[in-house]
């Protein structure tokens, strides 16, 4: 079979499909979204009724996955490594109900945060859980480790977190496919009390999990993606985890490393295959994607060996992307790099695309906010996010998912006044309701914009789980019906939007602004595709 | 044999259909390729970039090293100087001279393409006015691909044939705008090539 060009998501979710994967859930975050997307419009999937509509966050997603491993079937879910902060609950504690039918959670973390508020390593959360990781190291075996994960999920019973990075994720390369395995019958569990986490059994199925631990050690230690490369000089050892290993190798290209070299890409760490590194090389270069996390167990506390390198004792950076240039120099190898940038050349930010809805409300709201001074408006995490940057300089505060409600009413607790909120309609459902509940309980003063694009819009136009139903939603929750106001986002309506806001910004108690206009984009994508329709 | 290309331009303008044709015609010449592509926040409006490898072997690491591409071909003039700490001491600068203007301290643009003339290996090309004069204006991409392809290791009908093959749903018309903006392009950089 000829290989398919795929970016390292679609070489996972095609992975996913031809190991039988009965349902994908997700919530769109980057640099995980084109997984489910490339399910969503696979023929291959559609034919075999594969699951793909998005969840509401990535703990509805979480626990719908091992609702279908529950049933016997295979289940894959996907997120963005902040994503699984929230789901952090059932993936702890799928660990210890363990799966039935094949569980793999695939986590991208964003090294260099090119579209993140921060850089956590989701190993230190496989490890937690006591759960085995695969991190493959190209795109290649992103599919040939998705495929097999489902079949180790099964043989241990056991979630697996399959890590990749943005640039991993996003880059695309010729992988070869496996045969397309048929999906699982439907089977319950044979132990009723397997998915039933009392104290009693919890404690029975926690001690299973660590008994589990030797045996993954042993597969890690045989596994094809861990691999022992020998070298003449002993002088050094590297290990090299995941996409690290590329850019070590790339600084060998046409001759062999001199050095031994442990690649690493299943854990439970292969100690065996580290001691024989350690024990035959006089130093040892750990280069790893993300945080030293192998380094820091490598060194210990009190680095008694002081030959450790990498993240830790500066022979790499503490942060960021890892990249060729920053491995060579590690190696001591000669670096190479090109002509400096000029200095005419200047930063172009990310921006609201012209004629966007959020530019609108944000000009509307700062005109009645310039009354009230700076650092009254909470923001949250999508495209609005850049009402932060001039010209609109609107926000003061993005910290994750649903904050702008919640922040805004523990300002308003503190005595801060007036506090306003603004989230989109789909980080709003994504985990704004419970917020706006505490703000409504309390009758606290806040006033919160959800801005109703109709769309997700950042990660590039998926449906938003509030369409058509957010009056509804705050109704329902408890905003009482004079304070939901719909308001129109353009500017032949800013005059009379500005006395609506004014108002609402005044009122001693939960008032809900929703400017409601489709987002540009997925409104020019429409049109298009009504044009080549007709 | 290896080639390393970095693709600049700023989101939206098309520089991911250029690596698309050229990494098709690569693939069926069963050459081995990268290609690490910005998605996400960047897109909207902000600077990106795409480093696009070709070799007849392995290849390891899906970033260029800095000091070793050997192209940096640029649908927009500013972006093109951007990267320049990737490009190689022999390497080559393909550029459209046409501003993208979305900030509101670019730089002038006779300052601008002063620093590109100091360039000692470039095509510098107005992408913009032979696509337009073409009949598509939004084909400018394939202007600067036409420019590019002297500098690919890749011959140019089978560029050609992948350019029919991406277009060909959208056409006779659109392959045969984009084929002639393909050949506007390459004629352009054979010509002005030595200076």
């Amino acid at each position: 079979m000829s290989k398919l060009l795929l970016l390292g998501d679609e070489a996972i979710a095609q992975a996913a499909l031809d190991a039988g994967l009965s349902g994908v859930y997700a919530y769109p975050g980057t640099p995980s979204t084109e997984i489910t997307e490339y399910i969503q419009h696979s023929k291959q999937a559609v034919e075999d009724h594969v699951h793909s509509e998005w969840a509401g966050n990535e703990k509805t997603a979480m626990e719908s996955a091992i609702g279908m491993s529950y049933a016997g079937k295979r289940a894959l879910v996907c997120m963005k490594h902040v994503g699984l902060n929230v789901a952090a609950d059932p993936f702890m504690n799928s660990a210890i109900t363990g799966a039935n039918g094949g569980l793999v959670v695939l986590v991208a973390d964003d090294p260099s945060m090119h579209s993140s508020q921060d850089e956590q390593d989701s190993r230190y959360y496989a490890k937690f859980a006591l759960l085995p990781t695969f991190e493959p190291a190209n795109q290649q075996e992103a599919y040939d480790m998705t495929y097999e994960a489902f079949d180790f999920s099964e043989k241990y019973h056991i979630p697996v977190l399959l890590r990749v990075t943005t640039r991993l994720a996003h880059s695309r390369a010729g992988v070869a496919r496996k045969a397309v395995r048929a999906q699982n019958p439907l089977k319950i569990e044979n132990n009723p009390k397997q998915f039933i986490l009392l104290p009693a059994n919890a404690r029975i199925f926690y001690r299973e999990l660590l008994d589990k631990q030797e045996p993954m050690e042993k597969e890690a230690e045989k596994s094809r993606f861990n691999r022992y490369f020998q070298g003449k000089d002993k002088s050094l050892g590297i290990i090299a985890s995941g996409i690290a290993y590329n850019y070590v190798m790339e600084n060998f290209i046409g001759s062999e490393s001199p050095y031994p070299v442990l690649k690493i890409s299943q854990y439970p760490l292969p100690v065996r295959m580290i001691a024989k590194l350690v024990d035959e090389c006089e130093a040892v270069l750990v280069a790893e994607e993300g945080y030293p996390i192998i380094e820091e167990q490598l060194r210990g506390l009190l680095n008694r060996t002081g030959n450790t390198k990498g993240r830790l004792d500066g022979t790499l950076p503490r942060d960021g992307e890892l990249n060729p240039n920053l491995l060579a120099k590690a190696l001591g190898l000669p670096d190479t790099v090109g002509a400096p940038v000029p200095e005419l050349v200047t930063p172009r930010p990310p921006a609201l695309c012209q004629g966007c809805p959020h530019i609108d409300t944000y000009v509307a709201l700062n005109e009645v906010m310039t009354q009230y001074g700076p650092g009254k408006v909470f923001s949250d995490i999508g495209c609005y996010t850049l009402g932060a940057l001039p010209p609109y300089s609107a926000i003061y505060s993005t910290v994750d998912m649903g904050a702008s409600i919640t922040m805004a009413k523990g300002a308003a607790d503190a005595g801060l006044s007036p506090c306003v909120a603004v989230i989109g309609d789909s980080t709003f459902t994504h985990s704004g309701m419970t917020s706006l509940l505490d703000a409504i309980y309390e009758n606290t003063p806040v006033t919160v914009f959800i801005l109703d694009n109709s769309t997700t819009g950042m990660t590039g136009g998926q449906d938003s789980h509030a369409f058509g139903r957010l009056g509804a939603i705050c109704k329902g929750l408890g905003v009482e019906e004079e304070h939901i106001r719909v308001i129109n986002p353009l500017r032949q309506h800013h005059v009379e939007n500005v006395k609506i806001i004014q108002k609402e910004i005044e009122y001693q108690g939960v008032s809900v602004i929703i400017p409601t206009r489709e987002c540009i984009q997925t409104l020019r994508k429409r049109v298009k595709a009504k044009k080549n329709n007709d | 044999m290896k080639i390393d290309i970095i693709l600049a331009g700023v989101g939206g303008q098309g520089i991911l259909s250029i690596a698309s044709i050229v990494g098709h015609a690569a693939v069926k010449k069963g050459l081995y390729m990268k290609q690490a592509e910005v998605h996400g926040m960047s897109q909207r409006g902000g600077d990106v970039q795409s480093h696009f490898r070709l070799a007849d072997r392995e290849i390891y690491s899906d970033l260029i090293p800095k000091g070793q591409a050997d192209l940096i071909i640029s649908v927009e003039p500013m972006e093109a100087l951007r990267y320049l700490p990737w490009l190689s001491k022999e390497g080559w600068l393909i550029t459209n001279s046409k501003p993208f203007v979305n900030i509101s301290n670019y730089p002038e643009e006779a300052v601008l393409m002063a620093e590109l003339d100091k360039q000692p290996r470039k095509v510098v090309i107005d992408a913009d006015r032979i696509a337009k004069e073409a009949g598509s204006s939004r084909s400018a991409n394939m202007v600067i691909l036409g420019a590019a392809s002297p500098f690919i290791q890749i011959e140019f009908e089978a560029i050609e044939n992948a350019v029919q093959e991406i277009f060909g749903k959208k056409g006779e018309e659109m392959v045969s705008i984009n084929l002639q903006c393909l050949h506007a392009g390459r004629d352009f950089a054979e010509q002005h090539k030595d200076n």
